[in-house]
């Protein structure tokens, strides 16, 4: 066993110093194989991430959102519609909600006005997300104008500012006293947007949503879960097709480390066949360049997966955005929190450690089985 | 120690310019004694030399090591006996480039597996015996000719082989090395190893260290003494 | 199907996987047909030099098959926030018919790669090479098991369609759909119990016997217990040792271990199972070829040294799940 290890490290040993001194060309391998792994890495850390927030996103929700349709498309609730519901077992709490978009031609942003659930706003005030407080430099104690869709005048003064977690959520929200909001939209007294339903027992919702389907024909229930599920497709499908087009990158990359792989230098050919010569088997040869590839696969791994980090994590993935996030135009900049995991990691690794491998393999064993007498006919 | 019967070597075997290299060599090498190869170029001699040096399998026939029959092994066990029975000095050195002298001298061992510190103490050892031990840290590429040669003889010697095989040895130093290098291989065969040379330099075939000629014409023996 | 990341990867391993071993068939099949030890001919030459292909490309093909394995648990995991109904991987494997069986096939095609390598590594250590046309057969033989697991694999990605609300107009929600079956039947507590460290004691045992006597007889029981110890142990798993980690009565799934819910856990069982059940295998294979005069001196020891291994793994295994049992705040049986 010992002398396995001692002869690993040997062989190890060999290869670094062998890499070193061909620097520029291995240094060329890596940085492709790097950019490679950085791109793939910051596609799937990007949209992890994204769906790491929209998870986080609607797990605030509530279970059921029940939304009023008029052929088809999406109505207010009027009045007494929340009591034709009735009791349905299962249903801890039901309540309308008020909230609707509002267009700021200063900015060119839509905001999100809403009426908060369970937190107490004075007429007159309003709580700005993180978004507001930078587009239109807003701090707590500002006071801000808004005209109403009916060309009045409205103004507000900033009580708050919410809190920067999570922004892909509140960035763009503003909360106001339900009266300020009926007043700002003139919106008919008694109705709401639409109608959260909390069911406390997982198994039952679907339940919920059949009866409440069959109480209120003309009613759209919106279940979480669904929701969720949605996302997550929608997430994995697009970092799937961003795959698809980076496949064609893969295989470049592929036939670049056969290429390289396969034409060796007539040096490296040489000293292949020295050391095969001075008493080097097979296949301490292919364990030589085992451990080569290990060396730069890791190396470049570990390389492109922290710069990705960084682009995901601290700079915004300033490289993506336009093709991964298509959301509004609000969001400017928003911080992902940073996610790893290992389902990742390992797919990671499925995309360029396993094709890099398979290219080498090949031209390797060619190298490694070059006759021991060739440098004596030479 | 080596017995050759009926060996024959063939090269593009099945194609068109297939040619016998070796055709029906029968050659026994004493043990402990220095064996010299001669012949014009193309008589085989270097093909010889692989196949007695266990880096070539003959086409057809037998070769003994100390009465085992090798002819047959693949080249894993060929490979091992090679490391540990044969010691390797080639016409154009060899060395690799980049690494320094002491690095080069380790080499061979290291499919041993060998703890590091004991190969660097030998390697030591053997470098400071042929005078080099003030270069074991320069790069192989500075060193003059003869610097190089002896080298590739540490690094012959590093698995401490019974026997060395030395193709050309003096094919590229001029005659003050060949007189240095015929004092090394003496010291050598004075130590009990056996040695077996190629040659064409008459100053090497002729001088007194050698104890044993073969003549070698058209990959057949010609003459023996 | 499911356009996502990991699909495609597992997909992509198992096809090149497939596609290496198709490009290396005729070259095993002219290995089988031409290879004669004796000569020295260029042909046999090139035959042996494409040896060494072989044997990297198999143990590059094994490690894949235990990567892409856990790959596949993974990703059944992740799927299974899709489908309504599944909660673990368990549902997500459910989905249709192919899940299971494609996850069977992968394991299966581990030990077969592993014992492949174990041949191979006492055949190469013969002088003669006396196993390499049985071992070029084998592989050959192996290409439509890959085959059939590519195809499953395929047949189980095609087959998924996420429930998922189609458009934002329309509210699909699936009160219909069948509920899967998100649990694994599994033994009662009790007789598993015996059964789990009755089998991992005779492994161990049979393993310590063979590790003294290197016979024949010792060696197939090594294999055989090596065999059944894993069976019971996975049984085992199912039936109680998921139960103590989740601490829940009725939670009898075997993947969920592996997840960092539970710290990683699953690692800590399954690395040595699988390792103990390949090497005691391994040992019962190779006590086949004892008796070929070339490997007389090379199998005894290492079936001695693979006993040890299987029995390391076993007694390592057993430690490590008694150990989990014990840290339970869950009681199973008084």
């Amino acid at each position: 066993m010992n002398t396995w290890i001692e002869k690993q490290r040997h062989l190890i040993d060999f290869t670094v110093a062998s890499l070193a001194r061909r620097k520029g060309k291995n240094l060329g391998l890596l940085s492709i194989y790097g950019l490679l792994v950085f791109v793939l890495a910051s596609v799937a850390l990007y949209t992890h991430a994204l769906r790491a927030e929209a998870t986080k996103v609607l797990a605030g929700t509530p279970e059921i959102v029940l939304q009023r349709l008029v052929a088809g498309r999406h109505d207010l609730i009027p009045p007494g519609y929340i009591e034709r519901i009735g009791r349905i077992r299962g249903v801890q709490k039901k309540e309308g909600r008020l909230w609707g978009y509002y267009y700021d031609s200063v900015v060119k942003a839509n905001y999100t006005f809403m009426v908060a659930p369970g937190m107490k706003i004075a007429r007159g005030e309003i709580v700005v997300g993180p978004a507001l407080e930078r587009s239109r430099g807003l701090a707590a104690g500002n006071g801000i104008s808004f005209r109403s869709y009916s060309g009045e005048l409205h103004t507000f003064i900033v009580a708050d500012v919410l809190p920067q977690s999570s922004e892909l959520v509140s960035a763009d929200l503003v909360l106001m006293h339900e009266e300020d909001f009926r007043a700002f939209f003139k919106y008919p007294e008694g109705h709401y947007t639409d109608v959260a339903l909390s069911v406390a027992n997982p198994q039952e919702i679907k339940n919920v949503a059949v009866k409440l389907m069959n109480a209120l024909p003309d009613s759209r229930p919106i279940l979480r879960d669904e929701v969720l599920r949605t996302y997550a497709s929608i997430f994995d499908w697009r970092e799937g097709i961003m795959l698809a087009l980076l496949a064609a990158a893969i295989l470049a990359f592929g036939i670049l480390a056969w290429e390289k792989a396969a034409g060796l230098s007539a040096e490296e050919k040489r000293e292949i066949g020295i050391l095969k010569a001075i008493g080097w088997e097979t296949g301490d040869v292919i364990k030589m360049k085992f451990w080569e590839g290990l060396l730069i696969s890791l190396l470049a791994f570990l390389l492109g997966y922290i710069a990705a980090y960084l682009h995901v994590f601290h700079a915004d993935a300033v490289l993506f955005e336009p093709v991964l996030k298509g959301w509004a135009v609000l969001y400017p900049r928003f911080t992902l929190t940073p996610h790893i995991d290992g389902l990742q990691i390992a797919t990671l690794f499925f995309f360029t450690v396993f094709p890099y491998t398979a290219a080498v393999l090949v031209p390797i064993w060619r190298a490694a089985t070059t006759d021991p007498d060739t440098v004596m006919r030479g | 120690m080596l017995e050759l019967t009926n060996i024959r070597k063939a090269f593009n075997q099945g194609r068109h310019n297939e040619y016998w290299a070796l055709s029906g060599i029968d050659l026994a090498i004493p043990e402990r004694k220095v064996t010299a190869l001669r012949g014009p170029s193309g008589s085989g001699k270097t093909t010889l030399l692989t196949i007695l040096g266990c880096l070539a399998r003959p086409t057809e026939g037998r070769v003994r090591l100390k009465g085992e029959d090798i002819s047959g092994l693949p080249e894993r066990f060929l490979t091992e006996i090679r490391r540990q029975t044969f010691g390797f000095i080639f016409q154009q050195f060899n060395l690799i480039r980049g690494l320094s002298a002491i690095e080069n001298v380790v080499l061979p061992a290291y499919p041993t597996g060998r703890p590091r510190k004991v190969l660097l103490e030998r390697a030591e050892a053997l470098l400071a015996d042929v005078n080099l031990g003030h270069r074991r840290d320069a790069k192989v590429e500075w060193l003059s000719g003869g610097e190089q040669q002896r080298v590739a003889i540490c690094r012959a010697l590093i698995n401490d082989p019974e026997a060395l095989i030395a193709d050309e040895p003096t094919a590229n130093l001029d005659t003050k090395l060949s007189k240095e290098f015929l004092g090394i291989l003496e010291r050598l065969a004075a130590s009990g190893r056996t040695i077996i040379l190629t040659s064409h330099d008459p100053m090497v075939v002729e001088s007194a260290v050698v104890d044993h000629v073969v003549t070698l014409r058209d990959g057949q023996i010609v003459d023996e003494k | 199907m499911i356009f996502q990341p990991a699909i495609i990867a597992l997909l992509l391993a198992a096809g090149l996987s497939l596609a290496m071993l198709l490009i290396a068939a005729p070259f095993a099949a002219q290995v089988i047909r031409h290879w004669d030890i004796a000569s020295g001919s260029e042909r046999q030459l090139r035959l042996e030099r494409l040896t060494y292909l072989f044997s990297t490309l198999v143990a590059f093909v094994c490690l894949i098959q235990i990567l892409a394995a856990l790959l596949f648990v993974f990703n059944a995991d992740k799927m299974s926030v899709m489908f309504v109904g599944a909660m673990c991987a368990v549902g997500a494997l459910n989905v249709n018919e192919f899940g299971f069986p494609a996850l069977y096939l992968q394991l299966a095609l581990f030990f077969l790669a592993a014992l492949w390598l174990a041949l191979n590594h006492a055949d190469s250590r013969a002088r003669d090479y006396p196993l390499v046309k049985l071992k070029y057969a084998l592989l050959l033989a192996a290409i439509p098991l890959f085959a059939a697991s590519l195809a499953l694999q395929m047949q189980y990605f095609l087959g998924l369609k996420a429930d998922v609300i189609t458009s934002c107009c329309g509210s699909m929600f699936s009160a219909d759909a069948p509920t899967l079956a998100s649990e694994v039947g599994a033994l009662a507590p009790g007789p598993a119990f015996i059964v789990f460290y009755g089998a991992i004691g005779a492994a161990v045992g049979l393993a310590a016997w063979h590790w003294r006597r290197r016979d024949d007889l010792s060696g197939y029981a090594t294999g055989l217990g090596a065999l059944a110890a894993f069976v019971a142990c996975i049984a085992g798993i199912l039936a109680f040792v998921s139960l103590y980690i989740y601490e829940h009565p009725n939670h009898h799934c075997p993947f969920c271990i592996l997840k960092p819910d539970y710290e990683y856990r699953g690692y800590g069982l399954y690395i040595p199972l699988f390792a103990a059940a390949a090497a005691g295998m391994s040992a019962g294979v190779l006590r086949l070829f004892a008796r070929r005069p070339s490997l007389a001196q090379v199998v005894p020891p290492l079936t001695a040294r693979l006993a040890a291994t299987a029995a390391i793994g076993y007694v390592a295994f057993a430690l490590i799940a008694s150990l989990m049992i014990w840290q339970s705040k869950l009681i199973l049986i008084e």
